[in-house]
């Protein structure tokens, strides 16, 4: 029998389930091997009896952990999917203000009625088995992983930065054409794409498991950055997983 | 049905950002209550982005919408460009509009053949359709895919774009690869007709229903207005891009988290229809013919028909960016040096950018202090623009209908809404109507 699976989303920008629609003529391929159940942005059914969710968007609001609490309770694999989900992603910038200013400059007198907290990735509420990192998820990291996940193996995710895939490409750095980047500390698996496309590694698919922030932000003040500036390099996409500390 | 007692359920539903909300409540066959309510999680990007370098901006506010996340990309730029008195080469501003007609086609076909198209032939969504309409299936993903091909070789990538920066483009195609584009986009006009072949005799299908509005959008004389323009009401007329703000005049309801605008009447549409409504002159020869199959003339006031607009800029889109393709080969593409990274002096000011995107009219407005760091900032999506509307043409819709099953008015109720292509979440099937 073809596992079931399911797709969810919470505060994001949907670009990582748009990635599925993406993989056009292998979403064939991939629906001989899966059945979905539960997809909101392409089907009306639904059903909760599903083997793996996906999930995709941070956790900002109280009232969204229930249902993250019952999907874990459905699902026997809980992934991941784009960066809101895997590390709070661009949500945790607000994190560094306070949330009730944050609240009042874009909804003014009427912001009591709108319920938020901090913004968090998933596994901050529930356990989750799986990740795809990247803002958005590439569709090939995503097949990867399903693949692995359907022959009930985990999933390989890189624990080096991107720089390593970034010096493989042959890529100037960054920092060498007096620009600033974050690859430095930044989990690798995209294959330094953004720095491939002219610019520089934003940090989207958070920080490796042990990084050296302090010489990052030495670098980074060696090419002139005051320290509130490279620190503020690191609020982009780091921000909860820096708070957690 | 006529007499029928309809009981809402009128909470705010604790459901994930997303989800669109009708809420029906007849009764005696009287409507006592018709809603139209937006419960997504608020993100607060405006907010998020004070304190930001002007650099930074485009990339954070990509992020409000994965499905035009090259046109929030570009609204961006042009804010803060306007804001920092930075000027683009006409080469780029070429590019740019290559880049805005692959995200209107990849998305306008996304909404045709993935979640309209469905409705149409009475299924759930596409995955059946997989096995019942093979090569129709087969037809619309090999459009989305050259959609988003010509995304990735423009943009970088299609969603979350890294080659748009503040004062051009971080890296460029070559004329080699704009010439296969250019070839690739020719070939796609057999699967186009197809595509519309296939909607027309498909089209009875949609309601034949009309409400009187107003519609806005971006107007030019020289152009179908979708990068560049000034404003344009088939009310009032045209105005200049600052003064977006009245014709936005953003307020904000408790049911939903989603602010709603109105201009010189209660509601306002944009998007695909209003387009065609204001700038329908200017429209590609095929784009046209296209529009006459489907006895579409401007002004239509049927929302149903945005559907059908949307098809007809596709097919403009498609024309468009062969001619410009051709001009950026007459012109000579000119090569930039690898990681170009325009060198601009920030200064203190406001930028007002507008942008079509496949929603309808989007603004970002950015004020930056004297070292280029953002002071304020005001995004007005077009989603936000539509709510009024959408509620409307609901309470509008519903007397007309309230003789059919209740099964049969959730799917109309849920048809007009998804005929708006809200987002792709709301424009799905998952528009919940409660009525008990």
């Amino acid at each position: 029998m073809k596992p079931k699976v399911a797709f969810f989303d919470f505060a994001g920008c949907e670009g990582d389930q748009l990635q599925i629609a993406n993989l056009e003529e292998d979403i064939l391929t991939l629906l001989g091997q899966v059945e979905v159940v539960s997809f909101r942005e392409v089907m009306k059914e639904h059903s909760d009896n599903y083997d793996i969710a996906f999930i995709e968007g941070s956790c900002t609001r109280l009232q969204d952990e229930d249902r993250l609490k019952q999907i874990r309770k459905n699902a026997k694999i809980v992934v991941a999917i784009g960066s809101c989900a895997t590390i709070g992603g661009i949500n945790s910038l607000r994190n560094y203000k306070e949330i009730d200013d944050v609240k009042k400059a874009v909804y003014g007198e009427n912001a009591r009625l709108f319920d938020t907290y901090t913004a968090r990735p998933i596994d901050a509420v529930i356990p989750v088995d799986a990740y795809v990192h990247g803002c958005p998820m590439t569709k090939e990291e995503f097949l990867s992983v399903v693949k692995s996940l359907l022959m009930g193996k985990k999933p390989e995710i890189p624990n080096y930065p991107v720089c390593v895939e970034c010096k493989k490409n042959e890529n100037v750095c960054a920092f060498e054409r007096g620009q600033y980047c974050v690859g430095t500390v930044t989990r690798a698996g995209c294959n330094s794409c953004c720095v491939n496309e002219g610019t520089i590694c934003w940090g989207c698919r958070g920080l490796i498991d042990n990084p050296n922030e302090n010489s990052e932000k030495e670098v980074l003040m060696k090419y002139g950055l005051s320290i509130d500036d490279a620190i503020n390099k690191f609020k982009l996409y780091f921000g909860w997983q820096e708070r957690r500390k | 049905m006529k007499n029928q007692n309809f009981d809402i359920n009128v909470h705010y539903v604790t459901r994930v950002e997303g989800h669109g909300n009708i809420f029906v409540n007849v009764k005696e066959g009287r409507i006592e209550k018709c809603e139209w309510a937006i419960p997504e999680a608020p993100r607060f990007f405006e907010a998020m982005v004070v304190g930001r370098n002007f650099k930074e901006l485009h990339h954070v506010t990509s992020r409000i919408c994965g499905i035009c996340s090259i046109g929030h990309t570009l609204a961006s730029l042009k804010a803060t460009e306007a804001a920092l008195g930075v000027k683009i080469s006409e080469q780029d501003l070429k590019l740019r509009k290559l880049a805005l007609h692959g995200e209107n086609m990849q998305s306008h076909i996304l909404h045709l053949g993935f979640l309209v198209l469905p409705d149409l032939l009475g299924v759930g969504s596409v995955i059946p359709l997989a096995s019942s309409n093979p090569a129709e299936v087969k037809t619309v993903l090999r459009l989305h895919r050259l959609a988003n091909e010509m995304s990735n070789l423009i943009c970088g990538r299609t969603t979350h774009p890294q080659r748009l920066i503040p004062g051009g483009f971080s890296k460029i195609p070559s004329m080699k690869e704009l010439k296969t584009l250019r070839k690739r986009l020719k070939d796609s006009i057999p699967d186009l007709q197809a595509v519309a072949g296939l909607i027309k005799t498909l089209a009875p299908k949609l309601p034949d229903f009309t409400r009187e509005t107003e519609f806005i959008g971006l107007t030019s004389p020289d152009e179908y207005a979708l990068y560049d323009g000034i404003l344009g009401s088939t009310d009032t007329g045209t105005a200049p891009v600052n003064d977006y703000l009245t014709y936005t005049n953003e307020y904000i309801v408790p049911i939903s988290t989603a602010k709603r605008a109105k201009h010189a009447r209660d509601s306002f549409m944009v998007g695909a229809l209003a387009r065609f409504n204001l700038n329908y002159d200017k429209l590609s020869p095929l784009a046209k013919k296209t529009a006459e199959t489907f006895n579409l003339k401007p002004v239509c006031h049927n929302p149903f028909m945005n559907n059908i607009a949307q098809l007809v800029e596709v097919v403009h889109s498609v024309e468009d960016s062969i001619k410009l393709i051709n001009e950026l080969e007459a012109s000579g593409l000119k090569s930039q040096s690898i990681y170009n990274n325009p060198d601009i002096k920030p200064k203190a000011g406001r930028g007002v950018g507008a942008v079509e995107v496949p929603r309808g009219i989007l603004y970002h407005d950015y004020t930056y202090n004297d070292k280029g760091t953002c002071t304020k900032a005001n995004c007005v999506i077009p989603t936000n623009q539509n709510h009024a509307n959408i509620e409307l043409d609901m309470k509008a819709l519903l007397p007309q209908i309230l003789d059919k099953t209740e099964k049969e008015i959730e799917l109309n109720l849920e048809m007009l809404v998804r005929a708006y292509d809200p987002c792709i979440s709301c424009s799905t099937h998952y528009v919940k109507v409660y009525f008990i």
